[in-house]
């Protein structure tokens, strides 16, 4: 089977751009893969937890970082593929419904990162509608750029949990690599928290 | 687990945790976390452990086996990882489905770098638990506590 008829139009680094550039103090949890880069192109910050593994764990690691901070937003980026890996965790975010959490899927409907091999979200799979049996009841499907303002109201102003699936292209862009030691990611991030001394 | 301000417990649930498990939902100060897979609770304790709290997983050993790629985390972090695992598949095991998770539990463990503390006496519980949590929340690092089905009674289905 090919993709879905309508090609899917925005380009992922402009729109996670735009997107980012109104979270205010949002912490982000970007899973495994370009969503790292993604927000690495768009400008570094200790608040970004850039990991290079672990797949399928960005919403429970965001989830985790939710609960524990309950006075700071937090927003896991992630991809149709990682997301379906750990789709079961929407059952968990559902069940706790963390107000501070959203989430936001990248669907390319393409395991990209690998080859490009055709993904579960080309046909049928809808993780928004997945995600609102799950108990999540604020989502969106958005498929244009133009959309941004909308869906930075509910990633950053909306009670959660929330959860927003992108349509995006399929692109070639640069590598943007953010650091890659962990150590190194957590402590940064644990001193933005004010967790660890610098 | 409050000695230690464990404030999280994630957990599948298993009949060995049945009472602790009541115990942590009946406890203001604390959450208890229903996952679907053990390995979420990985994910989830690595970010309460980045957001600042204590949180620990308690699972049945044939949950190990779901959380194997999953302790890379943590440990790409250097994030304190604490498990209770209850141990199927061996004293008196009824159930043979259970026998090659449960015989694998502690190498698969070491496997992927978790200090495991297996346990057969349920006077030693409680002092074991307090070891592995010190050692994971002060060393940061992976930490299992396996209780024996010796402490917990092998499940027999009625029969004998």
């Amino acid at each position: 089977m090919t993709s879905s008829a309508t090609p899917n139009k925005i380009q992922r680094r402009p729109f996670v751009a735009e997107l980012l550039a109104q979270r205010g103090d949002t912490l982000v949890v970007p899973g495994l893969g370009s969503p790292n880069w993604d927000i690495f192109a768009a400008g570094d910050s200790p608040e970004y937890l850039y990991s290079w593994g672990g797949m399928g764990l960005a919403v429970p690691t965001a989830l985790g970082i939710a609960l524990a901070q309950p006075a700071r937003r937090v927003l896991a980026i992630t991809g149709d593929g990682e997301m379906l890996m750990g789709i079961g965790a929407l059952a968990v975010v559902g069940d706790q419904a963390p107000i501070n959490l959203a989430i936001l899927v990248l669907d390319n409907e393409t395991f990209a990162e690998t080859g490009k091999q055709r993904g579960l979200t080309a046909n049928r799979v809808d993780i928004a509608v997945a995600a609102k049996g799950f108990g999540i009841g604020k989502t969106m499907t958005v498929t244009e750029q133009g959309q941004v303002g909308k869906l930075a109201e509910l990633m950053f102003r909306t009670p959660g949990p929330v959860l927003a699936v992108a349509k995006i292209a399929i692109t070639q862009d640069p590598w943007a690599l953010p650091e890659k030691d962990g150590v190194a990611i957590a402590r940064r991030f644990r001193i933005a928290l004010g967790l660890e001394k610098a | 687990m409050k000695s230690r301000s464990i404030a999280t417990v994630c957990t599948v649930p298993d009949g060995g945790l049945t009472t602790l498990l009541g115990l942590v939902e009946s406890e203001p100060a604390m959450r208890l976390v229903t996952l679907t897979t053990e390995q979420e609770g990985i994910g989830v304790a690595t970010g309460c452990w980045l957001g600042g709290t204590r949180a620990m997983i308690a699972m049945q050993s044939s949950g190990v086996g779901n959380c194997i790629n999953a302790l890379g985390l943590p440990t790409a972090f250097r994030a304190p990882c604490l498990m209770l695992v209850t141990m199927r598949g061996q004293w008196g095991e009824f159930n043979p489905w259970q026998v090659p998770m449960g015989q694998a539990t502690r190498p698969a463990l070491e496997a992927v770098g978790v200090k495991c503390f297996p346990v057969d006496k349920a006077a030693e519980v409680g002092e074991t638990f307090a070891a592995a949590a010190d050692l994971a929340f002060h060393s940061r690092v992976s930490a299992a506590v396996l209780v024996s089905q010796r402490v917990i009674g092998a499940k027999g289905f009625g029969q004998e």
